[in-house]
């Protein structure tokens, strides 16, 4: 379990992050949302400890990431998968190279068998024949994808994803949130998703964190985003008018049910 | 701005410290190490070699057409030749030209892997990223810089014999005569030792200004070229103090 108690981030005297606490839940996939600047990528940089909290903790199974020497970082992360917003692969490297690295450098398994998991990593994620190819030579969801399969490769408790949707078409956005969401099912991971892609929130979102102005607005799962009477939140999720129309006709059906 | 200063220079420190310490794993590093040394080093050998034969050739006729006094030797050409490839153009000036070529690459791979988040993922893997990428570079560059300066001292006189063979600026004999006269050993030593600084110096500034390189490309070409005009700067200045301090 990850727990955020009263963080705080501020960048020359301005407050991004205003005291914030949350719990993920274990095994679940966890939803962060808010507008562009509300300070989600921030929270999430320094859950991963890539940035350090003016003040508060954040507890990992009871261990303070904020207090932990290097060597209790280090193995920290080695329970950490992050998928990056651009995926940050690895351009000198190959996909299979990509994926091979983490374990070439953290697993105690032998070649072969690092070999053999690699490739599995590569099959979950369908890029069976992509192994071979640069990053330069796939396109943005076979990316995605291969960010995933390095990701998942020392099989972390633990599962980042920074927008994982950006500068994706709808139907290959659907197919990365699924494989998430089957991945975080199937290997028992905490993931915690930061996005503003509503079609997201609405189908892998167990648990929903709306972040306004560095500040916690809300929280609840996709179905109690319905129902929610924050007007912040309303304004946020229901933008555009498809959702608007979506909600009603959900409501509607919620209704006629009861 | 004096400020800044002080602020860029503890940051840099505090870089080599997390470059310095013991590889996480020395089978990585080393194969990282071989890499580097193809890369920066092998590559630059054909740009070092055109380089030195022309320069070393020019060296010889400017030479040739400025000592013209009949009280000094025609082998005078050869010695002051053999003085100038040795002691500055081979080591200073050569390294000046590989601040431009491989600074410039260590610079802007580096921002590139900071700007699309590689070295974030590096990070987040557990990985000491400064180490991971700038070490090889370092010691690489170390490694074999002293090898191109010595292939650049003898294509440069090799270019001087070329010029001598074609123009007849001064003959053969008088040219070798003057190459062999009041020959000092530890001129080589004082070349390689001052290059095996100046590698250290591009290596290390390169891969700060990249390693904190922020926002985009124009971001990281303006961090590549900022390294090179610093490392330039640095490389002239230490220039000065190594030489006053082992031949003055």
């Amino acid at each position: 379990m990850i727990e955020v108690k009263n963080l705080r981030k501020s960048f020359e005297g301005r407050e991004v992050l205003k005291g914030v606490s949350m719990i993920f839940e274990e095994g679940k996939t966890n939803l962060i949302i808010g507008r562009s600047g509300s300070g989600k990528t921030v929270l999430l940089k320094n859950l991963v400890g890539l940035m350090r909290p003016t003040s508060g903790s954040i507890l990992y199974d009871g261990r303070d990431l904020t207090k932990l020497s290097t060597a209790q970082m280090k193995a920290l992360r080695q329970e950490m998968g992050m998928i990056f917003q651009g995926s940050a692969l690895f351009d000198a490297m190959t996909v299979f190279e990509n994926v091979y690295f983490p374990l070439d450098m953290f697993s105690s398994m032998s070649r072969s068998e690092k070999k053999e998991r690699a490739q599995f990593c590569l099959d979950r994620v369908n890029l069976s024949d992509a192994g071979h190819l640069y990053p330069s030579e796939i396109s943005g969801g076979m990316m995605k994808r291969a960010a995933i399969a390095r990701a998942i490769s020392l099989n972390p408790k633990y599962l980042y994803c920074d927008e994982p949707n950006s500068g994706l078409d709808p139907q290959t956005s659907l197919v990365i949130d699924q494989l998430i969401h089957e991945i975080t099912t199937e290997f028992k991971i905490t993931t915690i998703i930061n996005t503003h892609d509503m079609n997201s929130v609405m189908n892998i979102g167990e648990k929903i964190f709306f972040i306004k102005e560095g500040n916690l607005e809300w929280e609840g799962t996709n179905q109690d985003i319905l129902m929610a009477d924050n007007e912040a939140l309303n304004d946020f999720v229901f933008a555009s008018d498809l959702f608007k129309k979506v909600k009603e006709v959900e409501i509607k059906e919620i209704r006629d049910q009861e | 701005m004096l400020l800044s200063s002080f602020e860029k220079l503890g940051q840099y420190i505090l870089l080599m410290r997390k470059v310095f310490t013991r590889p996480q794993k020395w089978r990585v590093f080393f194969n990282q190490l071989i890499k580097e040394i193809n890369k920066l080093g092998v590559d630059s050998i054909s740009i070092v070699i055109i380089i030195s034969l022309f320069i070393g050739a020019v060296i010889v006729i400017q030479i040739a057409l400025n000592i013209s006094n009949p009280l000094l030797p025609r082998y005078t050409v050869g010695f002051t030749s053999r003085e100038i490839i040795l002691l500055e153009f081979s080591s200073t000036i050569m390294c000046l030209i590989l601040t431009g070529k491989v600074g410039s690459n260590i610079s802007s791979e580096i921002g590139t892997m900071r700007v699309t988040e590689q070295i974030d993922a590096l990070e987040i893997m557990g990985v000491n990223s400064a180490n991971y990428l700038v070490l090889p570079k370092t010691i690489g560059l170390m490694v074999f810089v002293p090898v191109l300066v010595v292939l650049s001292m003898f294509f440069g006189i090799l270019g001087g014999f070329a010029v001598c063979f074609i123009t007849h600026a001064v003959t053969i004999v008088d040219f070798e005569y003057g190459l062999q006269s009041f020959f000092k050993e530890f001129y080589i030593w004082y070349a390689i030792m001052k290059t095996i600084f100046f590698a250290f110096l591009i290596a290390s500034i390169s891969a700060y200004y990249g390693y904190y390189a922020k926002g985009g490309s124009l971001d990281v070409g303006k961090a590549s070229t900022n390294a090179v005009v610093i490392t330039s700067i640095l490389i002239l200045i230490s220039d000065l103090v190594i030489t006053d301090l082992m031949m003055g």
